[in-house]
């Protein structure tokens, strides 16, 4: 009995850490096999791409946007965000504010017949786009709520989100105050704007940007002072969306009306 | 000696508290506790993703004509990739992907559809009302977008005659396809007139249904509205709008 007893604990002693062990090994021939097939065809980051000696931001040109929706498609296309509505990393907002001072806001292509439908003009006060998305906040609401550290800001100005650790619980989603975040519907996790992080190390600028037919969007790094994002803040009256929340955004607007909410 | 049986229960429980701090010690990856680990691992991952849009500087390096042509005209802020759609693998690989190119005549008005929202000034059209049936790189080219040249020998005095038909199906045949104007006609154009079509024949030479022209949407003459000359029910500068 006793004899038993001691075999089947030396054997467990050997046998879980050897499984450790194992798993570690397989893992270790794995690994480097599936990053070289990765690495083949990515893009490597710029050479000694330091997160420190950078922090991003975005600018937009409120006045500019013409409401095409190229963006909302290049972040779909870059990003894999499920095609169907209701999914979106970024988006744009059609404002109509009527005569009477109430305020009519539509997403762009959420409803396709609605977009034809010309506005009666009669009473409309004044109408525009307004592209949105993550603001990147300094202070992010968000990652102050997530209860297993999932979410949190890069050095260089990002919040990201870790796909691997996200439990799917959705409080950052509810924490948001801009809406930014969503449930993807595949890995059931919180997916939002990454200011295309895995473009931005390589030089490249977000998709949204890339594709602006007017350069209604400027991307941007706050520290450095040559930037045409430092450039845009310097040279127009900034507003950034619901400051008294205190989240210190890093999308800032120009020409924004005082109806944007 | 015999060991009491409390003590040899205590220490099965005692074990199995020590076997469970040592698993958690050393078996649980650094990559799930350690945060400074778990975060490097996912910048990674962030990064590893696959880029798409391959941004414009790149298609210069082969498509330096197009770009040329593109830089000085109005669409000198467009991407090349807001029309082609993503193009790295393109850029990997030019023989064996192209890029989409959107020839049909939706893809234009995505940005110049009328829409009260759009800015004032930004170029809009009514599409349904824009020459609807041919797409629109048939008059514009989506590299350089100028509004076409209408022939402003005729326009200089015909701006409205001119600016319809240019709208018009019938916008590609030159007006001196149906009308024959002696040159004197510009200096004493009241004097001197142009010819006009006489008769049905002249339309059915392209439209009647045995005509070798290939393009024009093809009726019976000998029936089609027999008794009538084709202009007295189709404006013939903007033919559809009968
Ligand atoms: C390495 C050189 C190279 C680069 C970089 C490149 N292209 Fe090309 N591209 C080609 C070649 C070569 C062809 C002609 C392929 C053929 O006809 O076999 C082509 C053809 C095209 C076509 C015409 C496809 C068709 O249907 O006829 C388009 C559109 C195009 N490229 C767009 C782009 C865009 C947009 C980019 C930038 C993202 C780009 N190219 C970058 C080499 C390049
Ligand atoms: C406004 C949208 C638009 C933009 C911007 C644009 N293209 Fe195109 N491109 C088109 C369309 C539409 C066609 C098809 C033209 C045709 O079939 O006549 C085309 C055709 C082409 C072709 C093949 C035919 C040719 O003319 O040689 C190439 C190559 C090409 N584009 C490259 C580019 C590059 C490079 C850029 C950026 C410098 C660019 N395009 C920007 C719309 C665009
Ligand atoms: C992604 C948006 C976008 C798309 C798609 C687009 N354009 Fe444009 N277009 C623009 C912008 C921006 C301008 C410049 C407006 C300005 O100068 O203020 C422009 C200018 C023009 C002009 C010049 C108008 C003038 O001022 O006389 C024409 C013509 C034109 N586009 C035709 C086309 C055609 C044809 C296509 C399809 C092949 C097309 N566009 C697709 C954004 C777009
Ligand atoms: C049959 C030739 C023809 C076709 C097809 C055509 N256009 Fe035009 N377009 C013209 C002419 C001619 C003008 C200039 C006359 C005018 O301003 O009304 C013009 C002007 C424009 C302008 C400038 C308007 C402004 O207010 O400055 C835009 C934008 C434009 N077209 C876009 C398009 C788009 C988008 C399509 C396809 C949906 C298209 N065109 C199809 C002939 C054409
Ligand atoms: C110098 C200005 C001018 C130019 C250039 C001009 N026209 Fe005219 N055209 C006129 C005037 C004026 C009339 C007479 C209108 C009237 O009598 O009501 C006229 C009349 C006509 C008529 C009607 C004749 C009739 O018997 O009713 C035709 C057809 C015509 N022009 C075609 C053309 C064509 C085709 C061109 C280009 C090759 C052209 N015109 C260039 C000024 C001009
Ligand atoms: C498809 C053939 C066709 C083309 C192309 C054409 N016309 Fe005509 N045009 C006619 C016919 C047919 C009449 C006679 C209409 C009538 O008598 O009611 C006419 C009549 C006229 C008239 C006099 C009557 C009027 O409508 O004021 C003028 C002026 C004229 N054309 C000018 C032009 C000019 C300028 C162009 C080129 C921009 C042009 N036409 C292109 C067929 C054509
Ligand atoms: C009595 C008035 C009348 C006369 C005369 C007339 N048409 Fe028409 N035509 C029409 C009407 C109405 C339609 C539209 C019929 C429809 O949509 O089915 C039409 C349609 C057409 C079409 C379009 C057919 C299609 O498939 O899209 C052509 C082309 C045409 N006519 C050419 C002519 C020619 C050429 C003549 C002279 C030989 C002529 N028409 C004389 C009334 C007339
Ligand atoms: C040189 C050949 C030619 C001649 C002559 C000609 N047309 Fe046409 N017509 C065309 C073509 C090509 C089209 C179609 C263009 C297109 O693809 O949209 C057309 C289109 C039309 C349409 C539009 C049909 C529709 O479905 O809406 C009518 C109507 C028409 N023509 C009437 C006339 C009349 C009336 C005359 C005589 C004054 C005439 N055409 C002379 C070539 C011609």
């Amino acid at each position: 009995m006793d004899q038993d007893k001691r075999d089947l604990l030396k054997g467990l002693i050997l046998f879980i850490p050897a499984g450790g062990v194992i798993g570690a090994l397989a893992k270790a021939v794995a690994a480097p096999a599936a990053a070289a097939g990765k690495e083949a065809s990515a893009r490597p980051e710029t050479p000694g791409y330091d997160p420190t000696n950078h922090y991003y931001g975005m600018g937009i040109e409120v006045g500019k946007c013409i409401g095409c929706n190229r963006c909302v498609e290049a972040c779909k296309q870059e990003n894999d965000v499920p095609r169907e509505p209701f999914f979106f990393r970024t988006w744009v907002e059609r404002y109509v504010i009527k005569k009477d001072r109430s305020v009519v806001v539509e997403t762009v292509g959420l409803k396709k017949e609605k977009r034809k439908e010309v506005v009666d003009q009669e009473d409309t006060l004044r109408s525009f786009f307004i592209p949105k998305l993550c603001n990147h906040c300094a202070n992010p609401p968000c990652v102050q709520v997530c209860p297993v550290d999932a979410t949190w800001s890069t050095e260089d100005g990002a919040v990201l989100v870790d796909k691997n650790r996200c439990i799917g619980c959705r409080y950052c989603i509810q924490a948001c105050p801009y809406g930014a975040r969503y449930l993807h519907p595949e890995t059931r996790t919180a997916d939002k704007c990454t200011f295309c992080y895995h473009r931005v190390v390589k030089g490249l600028l977000p998709a949204c940007v890339e594709v602006c037919p007017t350069q209604a969007r400027i991307f941007g790094d706050l520290k450095s002072q040559a930037s045409r994002l430092v450039r845009f803040e310097r040279m127009n009256k900034i507003h950034v969306l619901k400051p008294d929340l205190n989240t210190q955004p890093k999308v800032y607007y120009s020409g924004l009306d005082g109806e944007v909410r | 000696m015999r060991i009491p049986e409390q003590i040899r229960r205590l220490s099965v429980v005692v074990l199995i508290i020590v076997a469970g701090l040592l698993l958690t010690r050393y078996l649980v990856p650094a990559s799930l506790v350690k945060q400074r680990v778990y975060r490097a691992a996912s910048v990674k991952r962030e990064i590893a993703r696959e880029v798409r849009y391959a941004g414009g500087s790149i298609c210069i390096n082969c498509h330096e004509e197009v770009n040329e042509q593109k830089k000085k005209g109005y669409h000198k802020t467009l991407a090349c990739e807001t029309c082609h759609g993503p193009s790295a693998k393109h850029t990997e690989d030019p023989s064996a992907v192209k890029p989409f190119a959107p020839r049909e005549r939706k893809f234009c008005p995505l940005c110049h559809e009328y829409n009260p929202s759009r800015p004032t000034g930004f170029p809009q059209i009514t599409a349904t009302a824009h020459n609807p049936l041919k797409p629109c790189i048939t008059c514009h080219n989506p590299h350089d977008p100028v509004p076409p040249q209408v022939p402003r020998e005729c326009s200089a005095c015909h701006a409205e005659i001119a600016r319809t038909k240019a709208l018009s199906r019938h916008a590609l045949l030159e007006c001196t396809t149906c009308h024959t104007a002696p040159p004197k006609h510009k200096q004493i154009p009241r004097s001197v007139r142009p010819t006009k079509p006489e008769s049905r024949e002249f339309c059915a030479k392209c439209h009647d249904k045995g005509s070798p022209q290939k393009t024009a949407p093809k009726v019976d003459a000998a029936t089609h509205g027999e008794r009538y000359l084709c202009w007295e029910c189709h404006y013939p500068h903007m033919p559809g709008e009968a």
